[in-house]
């Protein structure tokens, strides 16, 4: 297991590669990408069974589902640095012709990406299926999805949640990144979701905080509880704590870097609060 | 003129059953989906017979979608079932973005579609669905018109990889296509062959367009009658090698002019040999309540309108 310190080295990597990304082609999604860094280098690093040289069918490894798709510069960063395809070709995200579509996509070909998202609300769906095949394969890998706070406003999700939890589907880990902040603003002022744990648990799945979202130590023994809690009869969902735009002080906080891009200045600052570590791409 | 005999009415949404129980036996990795109309999809045999492979998903079609896009990752072939208006327009996005533009090898199955789902009325009788699944990239989109044809086809996506809506009805027509027949995707079949006039139809307008074409033939009309089951890919080859005898066309279609079969072929025409050609299909309108065949009578979807379209066609050579 790689000591904490080297996957740190990891997160800030990837939090300039995030930045760089979008500051290049002046678009997509920091705020949400930056939050969720700690978690997909601890799921990508740690935790899943996974093989880079990915087979779309995914049989006798562990699948993961991006339901809110546009942060997918972290997921572009982290399946580059895990060896899924190049870390050069981050170069070319939401370019022309290219595999990284500013959301991800399986019409492009691009190694690790099993299902197209950016439409809200659907992951958690697609994910269930992908468990349930697993249950017929005889596979014992998990399936885990990531979706966001605010996409819990669609109502696609409720009717997964029932059916995951009225089915039995426990193979499956379900991490909602809760930083309380959508594009409008916060959701607490533009939908409330009301007690998200209470929601969950009384739908009838196991439900699990992992407080400081953006530590990874923290993230790495919550997610093994969520992984200890599969098999049971009952679907495992995790509220991840986390703060938009982490790691960068002038994004954190706030919805207002959601979708928008820093500037030159911004992101000299940004990057000079995350040095380089492993190499730019 | 070749005759076709009705073997006795059967509605085509039991030879989707009947090609699913097959399928059952025949392809383990046949997994059916329904969202709480297992007894109006005919769905009853599969589960019986594969419990372990039927998933209910309950009044929620949005997700069953979704979970039918997730269970091909693994490499099952998921048929969904329900009526053809939550088939479709209730989960269109679902559709795009998880199954057509992932590329998922899900056939959606769509029952009670057109008109003759009759006495339900508007809500429930799609007149859209060919046309909003013939858009989307990638998706093949059949219509068949009698209950051996509906069970060929479900056998035969099984094997076709990628997205499939197969369009299919409620109530009892005549069942007169051969028994046990091959379905080949994209191969239109000609029924009638002619010099007048070609008729081309899709669905439950088939038999209504060989009924038309025995009138034409009593008034000295030589009409050709098209089966085409597949509206996307089209059969532009079996469209242009008629018209080029005819001169003439008529569509027949269980749906809106704007958007269905008609348009598809006067595409076709309009790009590699313009003709005449006249849409037998709802004019922009929603349905309503009623029997099938007051609907059809009402709404100009039967042998007569056909008929009387062929003529108009001819007229205007």
């Amino acid at each position: 297991m790689p000591e904490i310190a080297a996957l740190n080295d990891l997160v800030t990597q990837v939090r300039r590669d995030i930045l760089r990304q979008v500051h290049k082609v002046n678009s997509g999604h920091p705020g949400g990408s930056l939050g969720c860094t700690e978690f997909f280098v601890a799921l990508y690093q740690e935790l899943m069974e996974h093989d880079p040289s990915f087979s779309m069918d995914g049989k006798n490894e562990d699948l993961f589902f991006l339901s809110n798709g546009h942060i997918s510069p972290v997921f572009y960063s982290v399946l580059a640095r895990s060896g899924y395809f190049p870390v050069e070709e981050l170069r070319t995200f939401r370019h022309i012709d290219s595999r990284l579509q500013g959301h991800p996509t399986t019409h492009e070909g691009l190694p690790g990406i099993r299902i197209a998202s950016g439409s809200l609300g659907q992951g958690i769906s697609v994910a269930i299926g992908a468990a349930e095949a697993k249950k017929l394969n005889n596979d014992s890998h998990l399936v885990y999805t990531l979706c966001g706070d605010g996409e819990l406003q669609e109502g696609q999700n409720w009717e997964a949640i029932m059916y995951a939890a009225g089915n039995a589907v426990d193979n499956l880990i379900v991490t909602v990144d809760l930083n309380g902040q959508q594009i409008d603003g916060a959701t607490q002022n533009v939908l409330p979701l009301g007690n998200l744990k209470e929601k969950f648990t009384s739908f009838g799945w196991h439900v699990l905080d992992i407080e400081k979202g953006n530590d990874l130590e923290a993230i790495l023994t919550g997610m093994r509880k969520a992984k200890e809690a599969t098999g049971n009869g009952k679907p495992v969902c995790v509220l991840l704590h986390t703060v938009m735009g982490n790691g960068v002080d002038f994004m954190m906080h706030t919805h207002a870097w959601h979708g928008k891009a820093p500037n030159d200045e911004q992101l000299e600052t940004a990057l000079a609060q995350n040095p380089e570590t492993l190499g730019d791409y | 003129m070749k005759t076709y005999t009705d073997s006795g009415k059967k509605d085509t949404r039991s030879g989707f059953g009947a090609g699913l129980t097959e399928l059952g036996l025949s392809n383990p990795n046949v997994v059916a989906l329904c969202a709480d109309l297992t007894g109006s999809l005919k769905m009853d045999e599969f589960k019986e017979n594969h419990p372990e492979r039927f998933f209910q998903v309950g009044i929620a079609e949005a997700n069953m979608m979704g979970i039918a896009a997730g269970m091909t990752i693994g490499g099952k072939i998921p048929f969904t079932g329900t009526f053809a208006n939550f088939s479709t327009g209730r989960v269109y996005d679902q559709i795009r973005q998880s199954i057509a533009y992932s590329g998922k090898n899900v056939k959606i199955c769509a029952s009670h579609a057109g008109l003759t789902l009759g006495e339900d009325g508007a809500t429930h009788q799609i007149l859209e669905d060919l046309g909003l699944m013939k858009m989307l990239p990638g998706m093949t989109v059949i219509n068949t018109c009698d209950f051996n044809q509906t069970k060929a086809a479900t056998i035969a996506i099984a094997d076709h990889n990628g997205p499939v809506y197969l369009r299919f009805g409620r109530p009892k027509v005549p069942n007169f296509t051969p028994e046990n027949q091959t379905f080949e995707i994209g191969k239109a079949i000609t029924l009638q062959e002619g010099t007048d006039v070609t008729i081309i139809a899709t669905g439950h307008l088939v038999w209504e367009a060989l009924e038309a074409a025995k009138t034409l033939h009593e008034a000295g009309v030589s009409a050709e009658v098209i089966n085409i089951h597949t509206i996307k890919p089209l059969d532009d080859e079996a469209i242009l090698s008629s018209v080029r005898k005819t001169g003439c066309v008529v569509s027949a279609e269980e749906h809106n002019y704007l958007g269905g079969l008609g348009e598809s072929v006067a595409r076709v025409l309009t790009q590699q040999l313009p003709a005449p050609q006249e849409f037998v299909a709802t004019q922009d309108t929603f349905g309503e309540s009623g029997t099938p065949e007051q609907l059809m009578e009402k709404y100009g979807l039967n042998a007569a309108a056909i008929t009387k379209a062929a003529h108009k066609a001819m007229s205007r050579k």
